[in-house]
């Protein structure tokens, strides 16, 4: 049984480093994980970072530090995008059947697709960690804040990522999946990411209010601008699994789809 | 017990489209079994059945003792898979995609780096293997494919099509190794549109047209089936005694209708009624120009199952190399 687990783990793993890999040997897959959030973190702040002086902007530090928590969801939800993209990729030059014709689980396959993400989500974290820290925000709540972030991202890239697996599973195809980039852009601005709820007007405002972006957001921003309290964190985590669980179900269906489809 | 048996096979598509229509094969332990068909077939369907990458909607098929549908992950610890078009990510190096099918099958890494370095050289892939796949030519990406296939030392190797494209020596190089791989015990089940290639490497051939087995049998046997070998010569006075011509070669078979000064004749006993023509025309004073002994052919096995020629038997283009 040990073993076994161990023989997964290390099948998710080189499976999780070759998507790593492919994301950095492949320009178009990793370029936007990095240079649009990072050029749009530098605009917004460059160019609106007054708005923290208009009246009800929530106390912070700098417009950078409340800035930081939507970059890196909006990095990793292009992560779970390009995540789906090359694996959609995979399916399309049959990689995807080297794959299955091994003695491992086809879900096995995905796990390993979402376990890249997740590291790609890391790396991305610790880029934005390092901005905030070259640009002189101190994380309030220190190490173990910047710890939580790291892990909440990566959490975040992961839920993201099923749900690109599953989209990529159901269509097969790299066009379909890049086709919902500008999607990620209108979910993104209708959530607290870059502007706070209460200075949104409607019906912006109430569609933050329930998008789960925004808890998940205000779960990665709150240790960088102050301090941990339970209710926000729970609404995250909630909101990290409850998206994980609709892509891990959404990505099943599809394999299961796809295997009776023969496709 | 058969390293392949299949009872009744069958695949439906949405739609209704029957592309394997109830195939009953039988391929023996260590032999090489070539499966013939035109494109559209139903020779890959019939492969991705066996090697569990698709479930069959009627029959059933045990691949080294395993049934393919209810047994899944066994056929797979026993099988090695080149699918047709050598699907390999172009941004892989040659060594990390044979390492990474270590990993899938199990094997512990200094195990995966030791099979992986001793399975490139066996494909003559060694100064390329930290090169990416991408920059590979067509005949490389097939070895590398093939590499990979044996990663797991299969009881049974499923190679789809492993020359379609290639350049002849590169054809050649993939032939000698899947006989080298044969000797040494492999079984190997081999689609293909090339007939040569069937005639050199396969023991047994089946020729599947329309989702079915219309013949099966060694390639010999299945020539054999349909027709005699014809002798076709041609004299070197024409405007001399033809008709005699005909009168001592219809002593030794059955006279064909002359095509273009050519006279044909179907042998009673094969080749060896040549050396007596050669003699019976020379004790007549009729001197030979040109004589060839004609034997059937795949081909026309081919012909005479299904109506029609097999595609692709002539194209032969090297893949060039495209960087990523």
């Amino acid at each position: 049984m040990i073993a076994r687990l161990a023989a997964d783990t290390r099948v998710v793993a080189a499976l999780g480093t070759r998507s790593v890999k492919q994301t950095v040997r492949r320009p178009q897959l990793a370029a936007p994980l990095l240079i649009f959030p990072t050029a749009l973190l530098a605009i917004q702040t460059g160019g609106a970072g007054r708005a923290v002086d208009l009246p009800e902007f929530p106390p912070v530090e700098s417009f950078l530090a409340f800035m930081l928590a939507g970059a890196m969801v909006q990095s990793v939800l292009l992560a779970g995008n390009s995540g789906g993209i090359a694996l959609a990729l995979d399916m399309e030059m049959g990689f995807t059947d080297r794959l299955f014709a091994a003695p491992i689980s086809r879900f096995g396959v995905v796990l390993g697709r979402l376990a890249g993400t997740a590291m790609l989500g890391a790396v991305m974290a610790l880029w934005f960690i390092a901005i905030g820290l070259v640009f002189g925000v101190s994380f309030q709540e220190g190490i173990v804040g910047v710890l939580w972030v790291v892990v909440l991202v990566s959490a975040t890239a992961l839920a993201f990522g099923g749900i690109g697996a599953a989209i990529a599973l159901r269509t097969g195809r790299a066009s379909v999946v890049q086709g919902l980039f500008p999607l990620i852009f209108v979910i993104l601005f209708l959530s607290n990411a870059f502007f706070p709820i209460n200075l949104l007007l409607e019906p912006a405002h109430s569609v933050a209010e329930y998008n789960p972006l925004s808890f998940i957001v205000e779960g990665i921003r709150e240790p960088i601008v102050g301090s941990f309290s339970a209710t926000a964190q729970l609404k995250a985590i909630a909101s990290v699994l409850g998206l994980g669980a609709l892509g891990i179900v959404l990505s099943a269906a599809a394999l299961r789809g796809r295997a009776r489809r023969g496709s | 017990m058969p390293a392949i048996e299949t009872e009744g096979l069958a695949r439906e598509f949405e739609g209704g489209i029957k592309a394997v229509d109830g195939v009953d094969l039988e391929v023996s332990a260590g032999e090489i079994y070539g499966f013939l068909g035109p494109n559209g077939a139903g020779k890959t369907t019939t492969v991705r059945m066996l090697t569990t990458l698709l479930l069959p909607t009627a029959g059933r098929a045990l691949v080294a003792g395993h049934d393919v549908a209810t047994d899944a992950a066994a056929v797979r610890r026993k099988i090695g898979v080149a699918l047709q078009e050598a699907a390999l990510d172009p941004l892989m190096t040659g060594r990390e995609l044979i390492q990474l099918q270590a990993t899938l099958h199990g094997l512990p890494r200094s195990r995966g780096r030791e099979l992986g370095d001793a399975l490139l050289h066996r494909v003559g892939l060694t100064l390329a293997a930290d090169r990416r796949v991408g920059t590979y030519s067509g005949g490389m990406r097939r070895r590398l494919d093939l590499a990979a296939a044996l990663v797991p030392e299969p009881e049974v190797l499923f190679l789809d099509e492993p020359t379609t494209g290639l350049d002849p020596v590169s054809r050649q190089a993939i032939w000698e190794e899947v006989q080298k791989l044969n000797a040494e015990g492999t079984t190997v089940f081999l689609t293909t549109q090339y007939l040569e290639e069937a005639d050199k490497l396969a023991d047994r051939v089946g020729i599947i047209s329309a989702g079915l087995l219309v013949a099966e049998g060694t390639p010999a046997s299945l020539k054999a089936e349909i027709g005699r070998p014809h002798l076709e010569l041609s004299l070197a006075d024409e405007a001399g005694p033809v008709e005699r011509c005909d009168e001592i070669l219809a002593r030794f078979g059955k006279p064909l209708p002359s095509k273009d000064g050519i006279l044909m004749v179907e042998l009673e006993h094969g080749a060896a009624e040549v050396g007596p023509i050669v003699r019976a025309l020379d004790e007549a004073g009729l001197a030979v120009e040109s004589l060839e002994l004609v034997r059937p052919t795949l081909d026309d096995v081919f012909v005479a199952k299904t109506g029609q020629h097999l595609e692709g038997s002539e194209e032969t283009d090297e893949t060039e190399a495209v960087p990523p």
